[in-house]
Order: C-alpha cells, then structure tokens, then sequence
C-alpha cells in the first residue's frame, strides 16, 4: 500500500506531466478550444526570433555550471581530505543545502552587482565615487547565473562525494597510489576518481538537469534579453493569452530533449576521460605538476564557501540598512524600519510558506515512514525520477491537465506538488537510519510481550527521533525553496517568501528582496536547528542516544 | 503433552539447503545446550521458536510452550524470553523505564516500582532506577538486561550466546547468575553456544550441530 502511495506521488505527476505537455505541443488543447491536432504551436516556437540565443544560454550556462561545479567539488575534496578542516567543511554542509537558491542568488547580487561589496572594496583602489557602469548581473553571457548555480551546487556535490567516499576506502587508495609514486591529487584522481564517479554519476545528471533548467535563479541572475529557454517556457505559461501555452509546452520538450542530449554527451565524455585515463597510466605518467595545483583547488573551494556565507551577510546587512552611500562597506544607518515596512506582506507569506511547508513535509514524513515499514521498495531510480526531469518539463503539464479538467490550483495542489519534490528528500534522508536501525531491539520487544504497535511507538520511533526530525526539517526546506511548482501549480494565486522575492527580483528594491530572502532562509534554516536541538534536549540523560 | 518447551520435527530450509532438523524436548528446570559452527542455523532456530524469523528462510514443525502450540501465535503473545550477546537495553529509557517495559499492564502502578527495585536489588543494583543505562558497566548491564526479561515472566529462556561479548571472570559471574535465576523460576533453557564452558555451566544435554 505504502509502496503504491509512493509510486503515485513520485512517478505518477511526471507521467501525467509529460503527457500534459506532449497534447498541446502537437496542437490538442481543449481549454484554449483546440480539438484538434496540428504543428501549429511547434512552428509558433521555431518562429520566435529569441529561440537560438535561449537555447544556447541553457546549454552553455548549464554546462559551464556542471563543470565548474564538479571540478571545484572533486577538487577540493582530493586537495582537503588529508586536512584538520575536511572534518569542520562536512559539518556545514547540512545547512548550506538548506539555503534556498533563490536566497543564495540575492546574496551573489550583493556580492557582484556594481553596488555590492566587491565593487565596494575595489572602489577607493580604482578611484570609483559611484557604481561603475557594468553589466554585470543578468549578463548576457550567464556569467552571473553560473557563478549563482555553482556556489549551491558545490555543497550538494561534496555532500554526495563524502556520502560515496566510505564505500571507496579512499585512504587505502591514497596509500598504495603514494607509496607507488603518486601525489594526492594525481592519485586522487587516477585511483579514488573512478570508483568515486560510479557513485555520484546520478547526482552530477541531476545538477546538469538542474542547471539547464533552473528557473528561479535565472530570473535573478541570469540574461534578460533573451531569457534562458526555462524562463521563457515560464513567461509562456503566465500569459494571459491562454494559447501561448502551446508554444509553452513545446518549449518544455525542447527543454527536456536538451537535456537528454547533454546528459548523453556527458557519458560520451565519461568514456573519453576514461580512455585518457588509461593513457596516462599505461604511458606511467606520475602527473607531479598536479601537486603545484593543489593550493589553487583549496583557494576555489574556499572562495566557494565564502561567497555563499558573505552573500548571505550581505542580504542580512540589506535588510537592516537604512541610507547605504555607495563606496562605504556598510550601512550609514540600522534600523529595523525596512522590516517594518513590509511586515504584513512578510506575515501573509510566511503564513502560506510555513502551512505548504509543514503540511507537505509532516505527509511525506508518514508516507516514507509507512514506506520504510514494508518489506517491498522501490527502485532507486523512481525515487530520483522528480529530481532529475527537470520541473519546467513537466509541471507545464501538469497545469495544463488541470486547466484542462477545469480544476483551479488552491492550496491542497500546491501542497500536493510540493510533495512530490520533498518526499524523494525525505525518504533518502530517512532510509539509512531506518534500515540500519538494530532490529534485534524489535525483537527483544516482542519477546518482553509488546505488541508490534507498541514497538513501533515506544521503541522505534523514539530512538530514530534524530533522523526523524531531522529529515522532516530537511523536507521543509524543500518545500520552503519551491519556486515553480507553487507559480505553476497555485496558478500566481499562491504566494510565499519564495515566490514574492523572486517576483520582486526585477524592481530592483534591494531591501525589500533582503527583507524577503532573509525571512526565507530563515524559514529553511531554523527548523534545521530545532531539529538539531530537540533531540539533545529530550535525550539530555541519556548518553546512548547522543549517536542514534 | 508434558511441561516445559517441546520441538517436534522442527526443519529450516534456507532456499533448497536444509540447515537444520530438531527434536526434543526440555522440561521445566533443565536445560539444553545448541553447540555449532557459525552458519549452521542455530539463532536461526530461535529466531522460530520466538517468531521472528527471516523471510530468507522456511521452518516447519510444531513448538509447544508447556503443551500448548504457540509457533502460529505472534511473536509478542508467546511468552518466551531471550537474551541476545548485547544486553539491548532501550537506549532512550531509564534502567526502571526498560524492567517496567516488560512487566505485565495488569499490575497497579505502586507494586510495579517495588517488584523493580526489588528485582534490582535481588543483582546488586539497589538504587539503580532512575539510572541512564549508557552510564553502566557491561556487567551491570547485563544483570539488568536479565532482571529485564525475568521480570517480564517468561515461560521459557532462550540464550543466544550471552555471555561471549563478556571478559572471562565476569561472564562466569553472570553466567552462574543467569542459570541460578532460570532454574529458581523452574524455566527451560535452551542455550545457543560455540563456548564448551557455557555448555557446561548450562549442565543438561548437548546436542552438535554439524555443517
């Protein structure tokens, strides 16, 4: 039963999605009158003069991003591993995922703008009075959406890497490479590498996808004219002119066969660079230039951090600032008036984030518990399968099924959509802790003459209590960093932090987007800490919970 | 049909391979060592005999607890109690939480807490409820873990090799406990073991497992 539920949710919104935008791409769209079928909205896209230019910009920012990433990931993990500070780096991780993107974009337009704080500390140098005249965010290149997509991205890769190292033996590795002539980093990358890559080839598809795709952070960041295809499948589908939704959808499976297209030049790819590898060790090459590179690997990832963790001051110091002259590092004024200011549209949105938000992840909680509980799974892949199709491929669809069937988008379907992002999170959050759960200990309770339900609350569930919350605070922050599914779903009649900063990323009002990103990393970050906090306060005396 | 725990024709298959075949019978107070290499099913048989078995494996063959067939009743109505090589003390309870856990519901709450502390006291822990169990000796542990399941007021003991996580001079200590305990309450014993000295300690008859 648990297992059906599972399968609905995850797979069935793709499906239904995918079928959602494939009826109208070939002209059936009976809300918009369309009975019948025809290539109409096919040549309606191909006729948009905007088409190459966004298609390029999905594929070079997307690709750009994905590399980036993964070589600053794998190389400061090879650079970092042997460090006193690899331990601290994983320990941040957790919570640096937790930052929404569209939170860590605003904070890299603090940073880069003209008027943020790199400008700022260059200005008495270059003798700048006023922002210089550059066009520096949303530049037509994607400069600005890459470097946004990779200060994220690189948390969620070293949290993978670090997930996959112990199944390597990676110190084992090092030794014999070591011992056979081999720097770190050359060893790292020709015998820890490829039995590392196995386990997170998925994971880099999903940030390729991701990075295609990505909706939100290229509103912030990204070209304005012309958008990236994602943007423009978006601007499509928020018409008023309901039959632009056609040329919409046909966007999306363009979106969606790109990506399929990169993810296969990826594994082309991956068969190069095996075949480089092999040259390089049956030539008995010992790469020792490699070494020198080892400080510049360290450098990126802590530029990396820092961008992230300054960005984010950044929006901090912007929400609290009152009159901010240009070359000053900070505010002439504090005051909490800008909070002030906005406090009863922050309530309202707080209010509707925090009930998609606790709803979707408390559903997801029980259903992956209930999941866990029975004996039969799911494969691997179906978990993954809302993560890596991309959202702009799918919900499209989805909303147009529901035009379609009459159904306007209220609460319960935002939720509804909300979930199918957050329980992948949740289940894969919980499993480990649930299946290595000792079940000698159910056993042992049975024995003493409990019943299964009464093992299952007082026994289990208390001793999982850690992972327990902790994957619940992690779905929340899902569901608090959703963009698309609440625009596209709640059809703009849902509004969050999230959906209101990003909408407000275009005015330019620096400190209301600061007032909005900083309640919405907040509403992310905070139940992170209770869910660190409570089970240290529940368990206080009891020593053998302080591990499980 | 008699006293005490009975297998009659108790076969485990795991897939084709047949791992075991038992039958015998243990009467109140005696006891009855399982001796065998690791692998040759011998926690799998008291995974049977409690109801937890894998699904990995098939058993047949009928278990009676003092004439009555229990190997079709759940695991938790069929009044057996097991000691596992870790004490499996409920990490998130007190030492008094985890012996008032198996402790009949019938039994008003104000005796509960005397029949605890006097089970305590009876192994030398006196003063020992409100203590966190990850704060005792393996020793300690172990008594509780024991008291824990007595309490609990089984019909028949298994041991799943108890005492081999033990040092030398305190699992003789709690393995004379151990035996005292069960043979006061008149229990069956069946022990599972690799440790001649267990099997001697047990002192009933030993039946080898061969692989």
């Amino acid at each position: 039963m648990a297992r059906a539920l599972v399968i609905l949710i995850l797979i069935g919104p793709v499906i239904a999605g995918l079928i959602g935008v494939i009826l109208p791409t070939l002209g059936y769209f009976p809300a918009a009158g369309a009975n019948h079928f025809s290539l109409e909205p096919i040549q309606a896209l191909f006729a948009w003069n905007g088409l190459a230019s966004a298609v390029r910009l999905s594929i070079t920012t997307g690709l750009f991003a994905t590399a980036l990433s993964c070589l600053i990931a794998l190389g400061f993990t090879a650079s970092m591993m042997a460090s006193p500070w690899w331990r601290r780096v994983q320990s941040i991780l957790g919570p640096l995922l937790a930052v929404p993107h569209a939170a860590a974009a605003f904070g890299m337009v603090f940073l880069i703008a003209p008027s943020g704080w790199i400008a700022r500390v260059l200005a008495p140098v270059l003798g700048w009075d006023r922002p210089p005249d550059l066009l520096i965010v949303n530049d037509p290149w994607g400069v600005a959406l890459v470097l946004g997509l990779v200060i994220k991205e690189v948390p969620f890769l070293l949290l993978m890497i670090i997930a996959a190292l112990p199944q390597v033996d990676a110190p084992s590795r090092l030794k014999v490479s070591a011992s056979l002539g081999y720097g770190v980093i050359a060893g790292w990358t020709l015998a820890v590498l490829p039995a590392v890559y196995k386990q997170i080839r998925l994971p880099i598809y999903l940030v390729l996808a991701f990075s295609m795709s990505v909706v939100d952070v290229a509103l912030i960041l990204g070209p304005t004219t012309p958008n990236t295809l994602a943007v423009q499948v978006l601007k499509w589908m928020n018409d008023p002119d309901i039959s632009l939704r056609g040329q919409a959808a046909a966007g999306a499976i363009l979106q969606f066969g790109l990506i399929i297209i990169a993810i296969l030049a990826l594994r082309l790819f991956e068969q190069l660079m095996g075949g480089l590898r092999n040259w390089i060790i049956m030539g008995g090459l010992r790469l020792a230039m490699l070494e020198q590179l080892r400080w510049l690997l360290q450098c990126l990832g802590a530029i990396v951090f820092f961008a992230l963790l300054i960005g984010l001051c950044g929006l901090l110091m912007w929400s609290v600032a009152g009159f901010w002259a240009f070359p000053d590092l900070t505010p002439n004024s504090i005051s909490l008036s800008n909070w002030a200011r906005h406090s009863d549209g922050l309530m309202v949105r707080l209010g509707q984030t925090a009930i998609i938000g606790f709803t979707a992840a408390t559903i997801s909680l029980s259903i992956a518990v209930l999941y866990l509980e029975s004996t039969r799974t799911v494969p691997n892949w179906a978990i993954f399968l809302p993560l890596i199709i991309p959202q702009v491929a799918f919900l499209p669809g989805v909303q147009i099924l529901l035009l379609n069937m009459g159904l306007k988008g209220g609460l319960a379907v935002v939720i509804a959509a909300h979930m199918v992002f957050v329980l992948p999170y949740v289940i894969l959050t919980l499993g480990g802790s649930y299946r290595t759960w000792n079940r000698d200990f159910e056993r042992v309770g049975h024995a003493l003459g409990a019943s299964p339900a009464r093992v299952f609350w007082r026994i289990r569930l208390p001793m999982l209590l850690a992972p327990l919350v902790s994957s619940l605070a992690v779905g929340f922050a899902v569901s608090v960093g959703q963009y698309l599914p609440t625009l596209l779903i709640g059809g703009g009649r849902i509004s969050t932090l999230t959906t209101e900063a990003v909408a407000l990323a275009s005015g330019g009002d620096r400190r209301a987007i600061a007032v909005f990103s900083v309640l919405q990393l907040l509403a992310a970050l905070v139940p992170f800490v209770i869910a660190l906090g409570l089970p240290m306060i529940l368990w206080r005396n009891r020593r053998g919970m302080s591990h499980g | 049909m008699a006293d005490g725990l009975g297998l009659s024709n108790v076969t485990i298959h795991k897939g084709e391979t047949r791992l075991l075949s038992v039958d015998t019978h243990i009467n109140r107070g005696e006891a009855l060592t399982i001796m065998g290499p690791s692998g040759s099913g011998k926690s799998t048989l008291l995974s049977y005999i409690t109801g937890s078995l894998d699904l990995a494996f098939k058993a047949a063959g009928s278990v009676t607890l003092d004439g009555e067939e229990i190997n079709t009743k759940p695991a938790h109505l069929r009044h057996i109690g097991i000691l596992f090589q870790d004490d499996l003390l409920f990490p998130h309870m007190s030492v008094g939480a985890n012996l008032s856990f198996g402790l009949d519901r019938s039994i008003p709450r104000t005796e509960r807490k005397d029949r605890i502390n006097a089970a305590l006291d009876s192994v030398g822990l006196a003063g020992f409820f409100d203590r966190d169990p990850a704060t005792l000796s393996g020793g300690q542990r172990a008594r509780v873990s024991l008291m824990r399941t007595l309490l609990s007021n089984p019909k028949a003991l298994l041991l799943d090799e108890p005492f081999s996580r033990l040092d030398q001079d305190l699992r003789q200590q709690v393995r004379e406990l151990v035996f005292n305990h069960a043979k006061a309450q008149s229990l069956p014993v069946l022990l599972v073991t690799h440790d001649m000295d267990d099997a001697q300690a047990a002192g009933g008859a030993i039946l080898r497992l061969d692989r």
